[in-house]
C-alpha cells in the first residue's frame, strides 16, 4: 500500500502531468470523510480606509481651527500624540500622504494603474488645507512628524547657508521619488521611511537603526527628516506660500521685541533684513542677474548629467535587472541559476520579448533623466538664488512655506498675552 | 472692482488645477478597493515570503485546497525526500514547523491539515507538493494579517513578480479544478 503513492507519482512524472492535470486523481472516501474547508478571511483594512480619510479630514480640521484661530500650542501638541497614536500605531503609518504622492505619479505616468480613491484623498486634502490655511497638516496631524516633534528636547539652531543647503535635499528626494515612481521600478519613500518600522514594531535591522538616527538627531536638529527629507513637505511648502490665511506670530501688531527670534526649533521665522546701504544692495543685484543667467546654464548640464545617469538608474528597474541576469547567464553557461531566471524560464516568454521591455524601460528612465536632472538644477539654482540675495523685510514672520504651524512661537509674543489679559479682564 | 493679488490669483490656479487632477483621478479611480495576492501560477517557491514581509511573522502562509489533494500517504509536502520512515517524527518531516497535520482517514489515504499559527510561509511544503503531487498547497496572502501595504515589501522582493493588487471582492488566487 505504501508504495501505491510512489507508483502513481512515477507514472504522474512520465506523462509530464501539470498540476492541473491531477497526477494523483482525488480519491472517493468511503468512510463519509468530508473535506476540510479552505478557510478565506476577508480583508481586514478596508472599511479602516474609509474611517481614515474621515478622520483626515477631522484633524486637518482641528488642526487648523487650533492653529488659526484658538492658537494653542498644548491643543497642537495633544493633536499630534493624538495622529501618532492613531495614524501611527493603531493604523501603522499606511496609506500616508507622503507615500500616496507615488502611487499619483504612476497613475500619471501609467495608465494601466487605477489610483485607489481613498489614495488620492490622502494626497489631495492636505494639499488643499496648505492653500488656506498653511501647514496643518505638518502641525499636528502627521506620524511622522508627530514622533519626531516628541522627541524635540534641546532644539538647536542651523547656520542659514546649512539650512538651505539641506533643505535642497527634500527636493531632490521628490524628484528621485517621483522618477523611481513613474518608471514603475519602486516605491522608494515607502522602502526608505525611516518610522514606519516603529509603528509597527517590527522591520528590517538597517531601517530601525536608520530611524533610531533620525529620533537622535531630532533630539537637537527640530525634525531632521521633515524639513531636509520629505517629498510631501515640497509640495505642502510650495502651497503654503500660496496660502489665504497664514500663521503670524504676532496676534496684532509686531513690535520688534526680539523675543521671538530663538522660540521656532525648525528655523521657519524670518528675521527683519538689516538696513543695507546703497553699494550693497546694488551688489546683490548684480549677484541676481549673474545667477538669473547661470540658471538656465545651471539646469541644461544637469539635465544631460541626468540623461546619462538613466541607465545605471534603470538597473534599479526589475524587468531591466532581469534581462541582465538572463543574458550573464547565457554568457556564462556555469554560472547558477537564480531565483528571478528560474522564475523567468517558467513563464515561456522569450528573451527576445523581455528585452524589448528592458529595453523600453531603459528609455524611459534615460527620457525621465532629463527632467530629473533639470530638476535637481534648477532647485541648486534656486537654492544659490536665496543664499547670495537680500529679501526685504520689515517684521518678525513665519515664513510661509517652511511653518510647520506647530504654535511654538505664540506664547513668545508679548503682544499675544498682553492681548489675552485684556480680553479675560473685559470679560470678568 | 476688487483687487486680486499675485497670490490670489497664483492660488486660484492651483486650486483649478489640482481641482481638475482629482476630478479625472475620481472618474478613473479603480471602482474596486485592491489587495495584495500572490499568483500561485508564476510563485516558484523561493523562500522569500517566509524573509521580507515588514511583519516579523510572515502575512503569508501556505494553503491546501483539500480538493485537489491526492491524500497521498507519501505525501512530498509533509515527508523529507528520502524519509527514514513514513510517520509524523519530526526528522521525516519538511515542514521546519511541523505546521502539517497528518492523519489517517482510510486506506491508504490521509489528510494534511495546515496549521496556520504555526506556518512561517517558506514555501517548502509547497515546492513538494508543485514538484510531486497535485500542487493542491501553495502560498497565498492571509488578508487577517496583511495590512495591505502601499507598496508591498515582499512583491519588491519576489523573483517571479508573482505579487500584485487583486479586486478587495476576490481576494483569494486560489487553485481550483476547472
Amino acid at each position: 500500500m505504501k508504495r501505491i503513492a510512489l507508483t502513481l507519482l512515477l507514472l504522474g512524472l512520465a506523462t509530464g502531468a501539470a498540476w492541473a492535470e491531477e497526477r494523483f486523481p482525488p480519491p472517493e472516501f468511503e468512510t463519509g470523510y468530508e473535506l476540510p474547508d479552505t478557510a478565506t478571511p476577508p480583508p481586514r483594512t478596508l472599511t479602516w480606509e474609509r474611517i481614515d480619510v474621515a478622520v483626515l479630514v477631522l484633524a486637518l480640521s482641528l488642526a487648523t481651527w487650533l492653529v488659526l484661530r484658538k492658537r494653542s500650542r498644548r491643543g497642537v501638541a495633544w493633536l499630534g500624540v493624538g495622529s501618532l497614536i492613531y495614524f501611527g500605531f493603531f493604523r501603522e503609518g499606511c496609506v500616508c500622504p507622503v507615500g500616496a504622492t507615488q502611487n499619483v505619479a504612476l497613475a500619471i505616468f501609467d495608465s494601466s494603474y487605477a489610483l485607489p480613491f481613498c489614495v488620492l484623498m490622502f494626497f489631495v486634502l492636505p494639499l488643499g488645507f496648505a492653500l488656506f490655511a498653511g501647514r496643518s497638516f505638518c502641525s499636528g496631524v502627521c506620524p511622522l512628524g508627530a514622533i519626531q516633534e516628541v522627541v524635540l528636547l534641546r532644539p538647536v539652531g542651523l547656520p542659514d547657508f546649512l539650512e538651505r543647503a539641506l533643505r535642497t535635499l527634500a527636493y531632490v528626494y521628490l524628484g528621485l521619488a517621483v522618477y523611481f515612481a513613474a518608471t514603475g521600478a519602486a516605491f522608494v519613500i515607502c522602502r526608505y521611511d525611516p518610522f514606519v518600522g516603529f509603528f509597527r514594531l517590527s522591520g528590517g535591522f538597517n531601517m530601525l537603526v536608520l530611524g533610531g538616527c533620525f529620533l537622535l538627531i531630532g533630539v537637537f536638529v527640530g525634525r531632521p527628516y521633515c524639513r531636509f527629507l520629505c517629498p510631501y513637505g515640497v509640495l505642502l511648502d510650495l502651497a503654503g506660500r500660496l496660502s489665504r490665511w497664514r500663521v503670524s506670530i504676532t496676534p496684532a501688531a509686531c513690535v520688534q521685541c526680539r523675543l521671538c527670534e530663538e522660540s521656532c526649533p525648525y528655523g521657519a521665522i524670518a528675521l527683519p533684513s538689516p538696513r543695507r546701504d546703497a553699494r550693497a544692495r546694488a551688489a546683490a543685484s548684480r549677484r541676481l542677474i549673474l545667477l538669473l543667467v547661470l540658471l538656465p546654464l545651471l539646469v541644461s548640464v544637469f539635465a544631460y548629467l541626468g540623461s546619462r545617469a538613466g541607465k545605471p538608474l534603470s538597473l534599479v528597474h526589475p524587468t531591466v535587472d532581469l534581462a541582465l541576469r538572463v543574458a550573464a547567464e547565457r554568457d556564462l553557461s556555469d554560472a547558477k541559476a537564480s531565483d528571478e531566471t528560474v522564475a523567468f524560464r517558467k513563464t515561456g516568454e522569450t528573451i527576445v520579448d523581455l528585452n524589448v521591455r528592458a529595453r523600453d524601460r531603459q528609455a524611459a528612465f534615460v527620457a525621465g533623466g532629463w527632467w530629473l536632472g533639470g530638476w535637481i538644477g534648477l532647485v541648486i539654482g534656486i537654492m544659490l538664488i536665496g543664499l547670495f540675495t537680500l529679501p526685504v523685510r520689515i517684521d518678525y514672520e513665519a515664513d510661509r512655506g517652511r511653518c510647520l504651524s506647530c504654535a511654538r512661537c505664540f506664547p513668545y509674543c508679548p503682544t499675544g498675552h498682553d492681548r489675552r489679559r485684556t480680553l479675560t479682564g473685559g470679560a470678568a | 472692482m476688487s483687487r486680486t493679488s499675485r497670490r490670489d490669483f497664483l492660488r486660484g490656479l492651483t486650486l483649478l488645477g489640482v481641482g481638475a487632477a482629482t476630478g479625472v483621478g475620481i472618474v478613473r479611480a479603480g471602482q474596486d478597493d485592491t489587495v495584495w495576492q500572490i499568483d500561485p501560477m508564476k510563485c516558484i517557491q523561493c523562500g522569500r515570503c517566509a524573509t521580507h514581509c515588514v511583519l516579523a511573522e510572515s502575512a503569508v502562509k501556505a494553503v491546501h485546497v483539500h480538493l485537489l489533494c491526492g491524500h497521498c500517504d507519501l505525501c512530498t509536502a509533509f515527508f523529507e525526500p528520502e524519509p527514514i520512515d513514513l510517520n509524523t517524527g519530526a526528522e521525516n518531516q519538511l515542514c521546519p514547523t511541523g505546521a502539517i497535520e497528518r492523519n489517517f482517514i482510510e486506506e491508504p489515504y490521509f489528510s494534511y491539515v495546515i496549521d496556520e499559527p504555526l506556518c512561517i510561509g517558506c514555501g517548502k511544503c509547497v515546492k513538494g507538493c508543485e514538484m510531486f503531487g497535485n500542487g493542491s498547497m501553495f502560498l497565498q496572502i492571509r488578508h487577517d494579517r496583511c495590512t495591505n501595504c502601499n507598496a508591498c515589501s515582499i512583491g519588491d522582493a519576489c523573483p517571479s513578480k508573482a505579487i500584485s493588487r487583486v479586486p478587495a471582492s476576490t481576494p483569494y488566487l486560489l487553485k481550483s479544478t476547472h
